[in-house]
């Protein structure tokens, strides 16, 4: 628990310090949802019936942003020897990983989120739901691009690679959580989304936890 | 069975086998194609236009088909760590991305009659063209990575990964679908069906699966004979002079 | 502890890397693997270190009385200093070797001494970005001082290292052999004493 706790500590550490990390996938974030008033207009019913899915697909672009820093670094230095030879179960750096890109990413989206969203004119009531969708939602985006990042560890032109890999498979987290948003703002109830939503990140958990951890053990082998 | 896990026991296999299983599948396709356009009658609803599905149907149950030997493949890989599993897994990929490729644009040509659009975000072809993004990140994969025993393995678990997925993803499609449309635009009773429209196509249905069986013969033959030639310079040139 | 190949071989990446080895390190002993570039000095190492496996061959670690190790105690048993250096250049000297001595499960109080050790004590809050080769080398070698264990990995331990590094270096060695422990290092230069040789380049 120790080692899973550094590494942890570490991961948090040096994506606050080095580029690519807490602030640029934040930033990312908010940039896009300013931008699409100006490509779609200024018109107020347009964007809010845009707006949850403009929302998600900013959560899901800027997931994507830090993911090629989570672990094609340690593999190029030498970290992921020692982390593969210590007595730390590869599933649980995979989950230290994943926990360390969420706390700095996922996390950030969420609390920025509803800051955001009145830009789109999203209708105050769908504020809530907004930020439970991301919350439940985007630990399993962490987790499906942690794997993916294992996944194209290594790899020349690894960054695209991880794109191609890793926005397919979060398409039904788009569905859920742009919907549940959407249901709300119609006056609908956004219940049965939010456990589909939440239900899909405990699946991503397993999915992604047995995934990434092949692929460091299998990555050289 | 276990005979014909050694590669060298396969390849002369594969050698005899493709011949057979592409003349036989050329004889299958130029049947169902016969029977599809001249035999069977024009649907009553949407005329000759519905010929098309003799050649979507079959296409859009391969690209599942072919996902599912992958993914079979790839366990078999894991498991018994034989590499012709990879092999074969590999050789399907690009043959699974054409078959999803043709039901795409064959369903958009069907649409355009039926829907007025080249495009309509129907369940089926939205989980279609999911699907097609998956085979690409399958074949992306190991196009990136050099060494084909790495690509291998790391090829096996995206696989597998997405083989979880796919009833997901096409869960999660008809969930979003009918929240958006009500009701589908088109739905094909496929046990109604006349038999004189379902014989061809379940000719058709062979005939794909087949011609995907010799292809996928051929390009494992291919797989095999490149790698050997990859070893045999690598060694050469690893050599001490 | 004991380190024994019987006729081990590597393919890697469709490549014969080496075959044939055959060596065998007891306790206070040391082996010195040499050979030409791409000879697989790096990968019989990582093969030692459990990272990858052998191709052919049986590799076995045994107790000084004989019993083999388990996978886990394996790993807990060794060493490995890499060529990579596991120094990022946002964490500090002291914050990398904190890390290490987490993963590694040292004592974190030991962190101090082996900094000290290994002359890098002056650096304790530089970040790795502003240190030179040989520093970096240092902290990655550092490593070894922060838990006792008896099978130590070196991959070209001496690049990038002053006379003054290479003479801690020596000193570690020969006390760690002197305390019961094994080395199986690749150098091109000879800088172990009386060591075992493995030429890899006879090997392939």
């Amino acid at each position: 628990m120790r080692a899973f706790a550094a590494l942890l500590r570490r991961d948090i550490v040096l994506s606050f310090r080095s580029g690519g990390g807490a602030g640029l996938g934040a930033g990312f974030f908010v940039l896009i949802i300013v931008l699409a008033p100006l490509g779609l207009g200024p018109e107020q019913s347009l964007l809010q019936s845009a707006a949850p899915g403009l929302i998600w697909i900013a959560a899901l672009l800027a997931t994507l942003l830090g993911l090629e820093r989570v672990i094609e670094p340690d593999l190029q230095d030498g970290t992921l020897d020692l982390l593969r030879l210590s007595s730390l179960p590869l599933e649980l750096v995979v989950l230290a990983k994943v926990v360390a890109h969420w706390l700095t990413n996922g996390l950030v989206i969420c609390l920025l989120a509803p800051l955001v969203a009145p830009i789109l004119f999203l209708k105050p009531q769908a504020l809530w739901v907004l930020a439970l969708s991301l919350l439940l939602g985007t630990p399993g985006l962490s987790f499906i691009g942690t794997a993916g990042a294992a996944l194209s560890a290594g790899v020349r032109r690894g960054g695209m690679l991880l794109a191609l890999i890793v926005l397919p498979l979060n398409i039904p987290a788009l569905i859920f959580g742009a919907s549940a948003v959407s249901a709300i703002q119609r006056g609908g109830d956004p219940t049965q989304a939010l456990l589909l939503l939440a239900a899909l990140s405990l699946i991503a958990a397993v999915i992604a936890s047995l995934a990434g951890a092949a692929a460091l053990r299998l990555n050289e082998d | 069975m276990l005979h014909y896990a050694n590669p060298q026991h396969f390849l002369s296999l594969a050698r005899r086998l493709t011949p057979w299983l592409l003349g036989a599948a050329l004889l299958l396709l130029a049947v169902g194609v016969y029977l599809a356009l001249f035999v069977a009658p024009p649907d009553y609803q949407q005329g000759e236009a519905s010929r098309i599905m003799y050649v979507h149907v079959p296409a859009a149950w391969m690209s599942m088909f072919v996902y599912g030997c992958m993914a079979a493949a790839s366990v078999a890989a894991f498991v018994f760590k034989h590499p012709l599993g990879d092999v074969a897994a590999k050789a399907a990929a690009p043959a699974g991305a054409v078959f999803t490729a043709l039901a795409l644009v064959t369903g958009m040509l069907w649409g355009k009659p039926m829907w007025g659009a080249w495009w309509v975000w129907d369940a089926r072809l939205t989980s279609v063209l999911i699907l097609f993004f998956l085979y690409i990140a399958y074949i992306a994969l190991w196009d990136a990575i050099e060494e084909p025993a790495r690509a291998a393995r790391m090829a096996r678990i995206l696989c597998l990964v997405g083989a979880v997925n796919i009833p997901i993803i096409h869960f999660s499609v008809d969930w979003w679908n009918t929240l958006h449309q009500g009701s589908t635009v088109f739905r094909m009773d496929g046990p109604k069906m006349p038999v004189s429209m379902l014989t061809p196509l379940l000719i058709m249905a062979i005939a794909y699966t087949v011609l995907f069986a010799g292809l996928l013969l051929v390009r494992m033959r291919t797989e095999i004979l490149a790698r050997r030639l990859r070893t045999l310079r690598l060694n050469l040139e690893g050599a001490p002079a | 502890m004991r380190v024994a190949a019987e006729n081990v071989g590597c393919v890697r990446g469709d490549r014969l890397v080496f075959r044939g080895l055959n060596f065998d390190v007891e306790s206070g002993q040391a082996l010195l693997l040499t050979g030409p570039n791409g000879s697989g000095k790096t990968t019989l190492l990582r093969v030692i270190a459990g990272l990858l496996a052998a191709t052919i061959g049986r590799l076995r670690f045994l107790n000084d009385d004989r019993s083999a190790l388990s996978d886990e105690a394996h790993d807990q048993a060794l060493h490995f200093v890499s060529h990579g250096d596991a120094v990022r250049s946002a964490l500090s000297v002291k914050e990398t070797l904190r890390f290490h001595a987490d993963v590694l499960g040292a004592e974190g109080a030991r962190v101090a001494g082996a900094m000290k050790e290994w002359g890098i004590d002056r650096l304790n809050d530089q970040p790795g970005a502003l240190l030179s080769a040989g520093q970096r080398r240092r902290v990655s070698l550092a490593r070894l001082s922060l838990q006792l264990r008896p099978l130590w990995l070196l991959d070209e331990p001496l690049v990038a290292l002053d006379r003054n590094a290479r003479a801690r270096l020596h000193d570690c060695c020969a006390q760690h052999r002197a305390r019961g422990g094994l080395i199986v290092a690749a150098s091109h230069e000879p800088f172990l004493e009386d060591a075992k040789m493995l030429d890899l380049g006879s090997h392939a």
